[in-house]
């Protein structure tokens, strides 16, 4: 009982004593708060700095890597494209001094051929020779001609005179105007009068008019009448025969063919070609329009660009950079190269790794 | 009923209304006889032809044209043809009464005088203007012509000729119309014909078909023509050859090819042969025809010098009065030799330049000749370096003309010795120091650069000389 009331008597000043050394306590408990956090803070931050210190190092290790693998993949792009202008540059070059020569050459053989236009202005001045010499034998062929029947009208005309004029030949007692006595030998023309036959009267040599235009003609003309006059005297015809102006119009009926008789014989033929250039005058086009498909057959498509790209990522450039066809290869063994090969580039992606390899 | 030329003026007041019944007449004979006096006043003078037109007988006769026999028909045809032939009014009054309709009938008709009188007035009908002959061509008259063309008799061949040639003269489509009718190959079959005028007719008609464009000569070409038209270039008849001269001048002047081809077949021989032989305007075509050729192309002209063309050309040019005939010649010969050096020699070597400088600076040619003379003489000197040939125009020259000479000078100088030794022995370098030259003009460069030839002394010696 006394303890309890020696407790009892220190229990308020327990209370106060709870809150003095609560209070006392608390006191403290900040600032050691605050230290223990500051401390661990600290040394979390030095834990953390360390860690990235770490990483920092690790990853430049990694991107320095990296970016030489980049860096030199670009380089070598850099080389080939180089290279291969390099080598076209050395290709046209050639091409050229192959093709000037031959284009020399070939002016000078077929477009401009000295030789052949000599010759053939040579051949034109023979030709012309001959063509020459044949127009001048034409032109003498025609000029004897007509000399021939100049002569043969003088001929006609003459022995014409001699046929009129057959009286003045000579008789036994008078000698003709042509044969004079006091000459050695008859006139030519005594002679003709001897070898040729007398005109008779009735036969006048029918003159032909040459009358160029019908209309020129001073003469009255004279229209033959539709019916001939049946002669003077003549004795009646016996019996009851037709009537003349019946016959003579059966006798002289102007001819009417029969259509088969009046197209020729080869009517049709001629129809059917008349008919054929008509349509092939009227034909705008001589080829025949053909279908709008048939227009192009032999054109190739060429698709444009933007269609003809993939939608994916290009993989020359990543991948590969060069097509490669195997199949298409003729020989096993890659070409021997012309040009003497930078021992640099041939060992390019054969040394350590396969990184950047050309396949 | 034949009348005189006076007998006509006395008449004419009352001829007309005389004539006009005596064509309804019963008997056939007077109805004859009066179309044919009618064709004969009409044919005399354009004004009686006008008298016909205004008395209303041309209706009259178109009508009555189709039921009457032959020799009415060809009096009636006579009578279109007379009044036809003056003015195209005239003819177009023919046109308005239906006469070529009429005038087509006729043509199938059997009888060839009535088919020759119709041709002859579609002829007359359609020489005057396109207009009249496209008419002729719509009444359907070009096949009928392709088959008069074939009939035997020698006149109406003649005369159908003459009429294709007067149709086609006018427009392409109209020689096209004509050619489509086939008349090429038949004409072309008729060169060889003994007859002197049809050779004319069918000559100018080719001619006249091939003068259009580049596709006709060529049809009428593979007619197979060459070289039988070279013949006709032989003929005794003056007409033939200068025909056939104008139907090679017109093959020859579309391309190049058909120069080549004419050139080929010798025609050019034949032309210069031709040229030789003729005097006057019959000579025109042919002289053409050389300059055609020789202005397509340099080895054409070469052919043509080498076939002997200059000389032909040079006696042309100076021996002809007549300055058309100079101006074709002179332009002749500057398309022979505009090309090369090598032409520019050959044509000074003639001798021909001083005749063609005197003709440029003569007072009495007519301009056309001293254009021609002096585009002539500029396009040889451009490219003439003989210059023995320069040397005798130093002294008359104008001076347009001088700044060719001594450009050519100029050129030719620096590079040949001897003949800087000549210019300066035959006084060509004294003549160059008197001419008086704007100072930065091309002539004074010129004359700057011969000077540059010679050493100083001689230069200044001539000067004060």
């Amino acid at each position: 009982m006394a303890t309890l009331a020696r407790l009892r008597a220190r229990l308020p000043a327990l209370r106060e004593e709870c809150f003095r050394r609560n209070g006392a306590v608390d006191e403290y408990r900040k600032k050691e708060y605050k230290a223990a956090v500051k401390i661990q803070s600290w040394f979390r931050g030095c834990r953390v700095r360390a860690y990235i210190r770490y990483l920092n190092s690790v990853i430049i290790i990694i991107q320095k890597w990296w970016r030489g693998y980049q860096g030199r993949r670009y380089f070598r792009k850099m080389v080939e494209t180089a290279y291969f202008i390099m080598k076209m540059n050395f290709y046209n070059e050639m091409a050229v001094r192959i093709q000037k020569r031959w284009r020399g050459y070939y002016v000078r053989k077929y477009t401009h051929n000295y030789y052949a236009l000599k010759k053939y202005l040579e051949a034109i001045s023979v030709n012309n020779e001959i063509v020459r010499k044949e127009l001048n034998e034409y032109a003498e062929m025609r000029e004897k001609e007509k000399k021939k029947k100049d002569l043969e009208k003088k001929e006609k005309e003459k022995d014409h005179q001699a046929r009129k004029m057959h009286y003045l030949l000579s008789t036994e007692q008078i000698a003709g105007v042509y044969n004079s006595p006091f000459r050695k030998s008859p006139d030519p023309m005594e002679l003709l009068l001897r070898k040729s036959k007398p005109l008779s009267h009735r036969q006048q040599p029918a003159k032909n008019h040459l009358i160029c235009d019908w209309s020129n003609c001073t003469r009255s003309l004279t229209f033959p009448t539709a019916q001939p006059l049946p002669p003077i005297g003549r004795q009646k015809p016996q019996g009851p025969f037709r009537d003349t102006a019946e016959v003579l119009q059966q006798r002289y009926k102007p001819l009417e063919p029969t259509l088969r008789v009046a197209a020729s014989i080869n009517s049709l033929e001629k129809a059917r070609e008349e008919i054929k250039r008509e349509e092939w005058r009227n034909c705008v086009h001589d080829n025949e329009f053909l279908p709008f498909s048939s227009y192009h057959k032999k054109e190739k498509y060429d698709p444009s660009i933007h269609r003809s790209g993939r939608y994916d990522q290009e993989t020359y450039g990543i991948k590969h950079f060069r097509e490669v066809q195997p199949k298409k290869w003729i020989a096993d063994k890659d070409f021997q190269t012309v040009l003497p090969s930078i021992i640099l580039f041939e060992k390019f992606g054969k040394t350590y790794t396969r990184t950047g390899q050309i396949f | 009923m034949t009348l005189s030329g006076d007998a006509c003026f006395l008449l004419r007041p009352g001829v007309m209304a005389l004539l006009r019944p005596l064509l309804l007449d019963v008997v056939p004979t007077i109805q004859q006889t009066a179309a044919l006096a009618l064709g004969r006043l009409a044919n005399y003078n354009d004004d009686l032809a006008e008298a016909v037109v205004k008395g209303d007988i041309l209706p009259q006769l178109v009508c009555s044209l189709s039921e009457q026999n032959r020799f009415y028909k060809k009096a009636a045809a006579f009578v279109l043809r007379a009044v036809g032939k003056h003015s195209p009014q005239l003819a177009q009054a023919i046109v308005q009464c239906g006469g070529l309709e009429t005038l087509v009938i006729c043509l199938e008709d059997f009888d060839p005088g009535v088919k020759e009188a119709a041709a002859w007035a579609l002829g007359y009908i359609a020489r005057h203007n396109s207009e009249l002959s496209q008419a002729v061509v719509d009444a359907g008259a070009v096949p009928l012509l392709v088959l008069c063309i074939q009939e035997p008799e020698i006149a109406l061949k003649r005369i159908a000729a003459s009429t294709l040639s007067d149709i086609s003269k006018h427009s392409p489509e109209l020689a096209q119309t004509v050619v489509d009718a086939g008349a090429i190959a038949h004409l072309a079959q008729m060169i060889l014909n003994p007859d002197a005028k049809l050779k004319r007719q069918v000559l100018s008609a080719l001619s006249q078909i091939a003068k259009h464009s580049v596709d006709l000569a060529e049809l009428v070409v593979e007619a197979e023509i060459f070289p039988v038209v070279l013949t006709c270039l032989k003929d005794s008849d003056e007409y033939v050859k200068k025909n056939g001269a104008t139907l090679i001048r017109e093959i020859a002047k579309h391309t190049p090819e058909l120069s080549q081809l004419i050139v080929n077949a010798g025609g050019v021989a034949a032309v210069i042969d031709c040229i030789g032989s003729c005097r006057g305007t019959v000579r025109l075509p042919g002289i053409m025809m050389l300059g055609y050729v020789a202005a397509h192309s340099e080895n054409l002209s070469m052919a043509v010098i080498i076939s002997k063309g200059i000389p032909p050309l040079c006696t042309c040019l100076m021996e002809e009065n007549e300055d058309h005939i100079k101006a074709a010649a002179a332009w002749a010969l500057g398309q022979v030799g505009r090309h090369t050096p090598e032409h520019a020699r050959a044509v000074a070597v003639a001798n021909v330049l001083p005749t063609l400088l005197s003709m440029y600076m003569d007072t009495h040619s007519s301009e056309d000749l001293q254009v021609k003379t002096k585009k002539a003489l500029k396009n040889i000197l451009q490219k003439c370096t003989y210059l023995p040939a320069l040397e005798p125009l130093l002294h008359d020259a104008p001076p347009n003309i001088l700044k060719h000479i001594v450009g050519q000078f100029s050129k030719v100088l620096p590079h040949d010795s001897k003949a800087r030794r000549l210019f300066v022995t035959t006084g060509g370098l004294k003549k160059v120091q008197e001419i008086k030259a704007e100072p930065g003009s091309l002539l004074q460069e010129y004359i700057n650069t011969i000077n540059n030839c010679y050493p100083e002394e001689i230069v200044r010696g001539l000067i004060t000389r």
